[in-house]
């Protein structure tokens, strides 16, 4: 009987060619980007040379500083309350016994994966309008509430895998040595699930620090986080001045999904 | 679920196996004991008292996990002392208590290991002292030994059978081994499609079946049918199709006439010469197996019917292949099985 040798996808025709036009597509304009971050120049088109000088620049920028350390808390904010969100509902997806509409809980607690952002920002913008109208407070509450929410299915999704591919008899093992409920979250489940629940927090993280639509509505004067402060320089001057705040974004965001990959891989 | 009607009682300081094939219900039991899952009905007694409502970490019973269950992020000992932490006790009493039991199943040098770096016995042998370490009343084992080689296996039954008796703890195990059952238990319960079919001894089981499933499943048995010709208290008389009466072992309570099966074990019966014994046939077939030899002989009714015998030394064998025999066996040898 000849060898059979199965279905090789790189031996199709144009498979090397293919690959190679979509990196090129994904990577060349975040190489361009990154690139003329670093130009002499005003211009982020034509190359003039070599300096830092735009980096200095942002550094300096009282605005980049101010959005900056907003961006950073209200990741924070954000994320610590998805995670915690998440965690409690991955508990109660995967530890409870089957009930009935628990494919139905799923989807809503995955609600923000599915319904248009642009949807969730004008539904937040009018609720947070009301709000305002009834107590005066317009402080930085509503983006942290606004941002935990849609960060939420971000951080459950890893948790829950982990939940899952965890060994149920372990949980029983340590509830037939004599470990209450609550022991045996936090003796055997807990040290566990702590890979899965650092890689939802850093997912819910870098979600909320990059977060434009819902922000753009939902903040006050005043309020600009990076990204949105970004957008409205590109309204009024581009200078390499937002290539260089990117290439720092660009560098926070494959850090913390590296690190998230090799939580994710963690072994019991 | 698995299990559809079970009623059965386990005596303090007792070996008792439930024996069965995958899907029978066994492991089903014992979870049930352990407080994992919950009848749907029925009651559940320990010691006089009704368990049936207390969560697994109220009752005072522990469990060894067929895949062993240890805490992959605490150590060899840290393991064993889990159970004792979570009853509150003492520290220097925990202290003695998991180096005695390190002491017991040998684990002692091992104290300081991560459950992964020990080999699959050793990983057995601890799972073994993590249940055993808060002293339960009762100790659950789910078929533990199923996961080891076979000479392991063979060592750590002797192993479990000495902690039993040493301890004095109930042991309930559940295995689909049949000689790991005849081996090591005090009684056996034979499970089949969620209900106990007997419950015995290993040589009560083995010797008695009360069924048709019991006696194929443990042992090599031949079936006869068989005329009842009468039957008082445990003694039936049967005709059997050569036409010949013997006397064989009927269940209590066995009455009226009809037909039956009768299960006789290979090794009960004998060989004899063409025209002796109950009953005749032809000798088919001669098969060695080195501590013993089976002979399959197609009876003149066309049943199949296998008698081994051990060999000795001296006597090569006096029947030859293709020969009329006759076979014989003794009067409470044939047992009469429920239908």
């Amino acid at each position: 009987m000849a060898k059979n040798k199965g279905f090789n996808i790189r031996r199709q025709t144009g498979f090397t060619t293919i690959a190679l036009v979509c990196f090129g597509m994904l990577y060349l304009p975040i190489v361009l980007l990154v690139t003329y971050s670093f130009n002499s120049g005003t211009s982020i088109a034509i190359w003039e040379g070599f300096s830092w000088r735009w980096y200095q620049s942002a550094w300096a920028n009282e605005q980049v500083q101010e959005a900056t350390v907003r961006s950073l808390v209200l990741a924070f904010w954000a994320s610590l309350t998805a995670t915690t969100c998440a965690v409690l509902a991955a508990l109660a997806t995967t530890r409870t016994r089957k009930f009935k509409g628990q494919s139905a809980v799923f989807a809503m607690i995955n609600q923000p994966l599915m319904v248009p952002e642009i949807v969730t920002a004008v539904a937040l913008l009018i609720l947070f309008a009301m709000i305002k109208v009834a107590t005066g407070y317009s402080g930085l509450l509503y983006l942290v509430v606004a941002h935990s929410a849609f960060c939420i299915p971000f951080a459950y999704l890893p948790i829950r895998a982990r939940l899952q591919g965890m060994d149920l008899s372990l949980e029983q093992a340590a509830a037939d040595l004599y470990a209450t409920p609550f022991q045996v979250f936090r003796r055997v489940t807990l040290p566990q699930l702590w890979p899965g629940i650092l890689a939802g927090a850093m997912l819910a993280f870098v979600i909320s620090l990059d977060d434009v639509v819902i922000t753009e509505f939902v903040k006050s004067a005043g309020q600009d986080t990076l990204p949105t402060y970004m957008l409205g320089q590109l309204r009024r001057v581009i200078t390499p001045e937002v290539n260089a705040i990117s290439t720092v974004l660009v560098a926070i965001s494959v850090t913390m999904v590296v690190a998230f990959t090799l939580l994710s891989k963690i072994k019991n | 679920m698995a299990l559809a009607d079970a009623s059965l009682e386990i005596a303090d300081n007792e070996f008792f196996t439930l024996l069965g094939p995958s899907g029978c219900g066994k492991t089903t039991l014992l979870r049930m004991i352990a407080g994992f899952e919950s009848p749907t009905s029925g009651t559940l007694e320990m010691f006089g008292e009704n368990i049936v409502d207390l969560p697994p970490h109220k009752r005072p019973v522990n469990t060894v996990f067929q895949s062993y269950a240890l805490f992959p992020h605490l150590t060899v000992a840290q393991n064993i002392s889990f159970g004792l932490e979570m009853l509150g006790k003492p520290k220097d009493e925990i202290k003695a208590t998991v180096d005695e039991m390190m002491e017991l199943v040998q684990m002692t040098a091992m104290a300081d290991r991560q459950t992964s770096q020990i080999s699959g016995g050793q990983q057995q042998r601890v799972a073994l002292a993590r249940a055993l370490a808060p002293k339960p009343k009762v100790l659950l084992l789910d078929e533990p030994l199923s996961a080891l080689d076979f000479k392991l296996r063979k060592e750590m039954q002797l192993e479990l059978k000495r902690l039993q008796t040493e301890t004095g703890i109930t042991f309930i195990f559940v295995t689909h081994d049949q000689e790991e059952a005849l081996t090591m238990s005090d009684r056996i319960a034979v499970m089949s499609a969620g209900s106990i079919r007997q419950i015995g001894g290993p040589r009560d089981i083995y010797d008695h079946p009360a069924e048709r499933f019991v006696a194929d499943f443990i042992g090599d048995t031949n079936f006869l049918e068989a005329e009842l010709v009468s039957a008082t208290g445990q003694t039936a008389e049967v005709r059997l199709s050569s036409g010949k009466t013997t006397m064989a072992r009927a269940q209590e309570g066995t009455e009226g006439k009809g037909m039956v099966t009768l299960a006789i074990r290979p090794e009960h019966a004998s060989l004899s010469g063409e025209g002796e014994g109950i009953l005749a046939g032809t000798l088919d077939n001669i098969v060695y197996f080195g501590t013993d030899t089976h002979y399959h002989v197609a009876l003149d009714d066309g049943t199949a019917f296998v008698l081994r015998q051990q060999n000795t030394p001296d006597a090569a064998s006096q029947f030859e292949k293709g020969s009329r025999v006759g076979v014989k066996f003794g009067a409470d040898v044939a047992q009469v099985l429920r239908d």
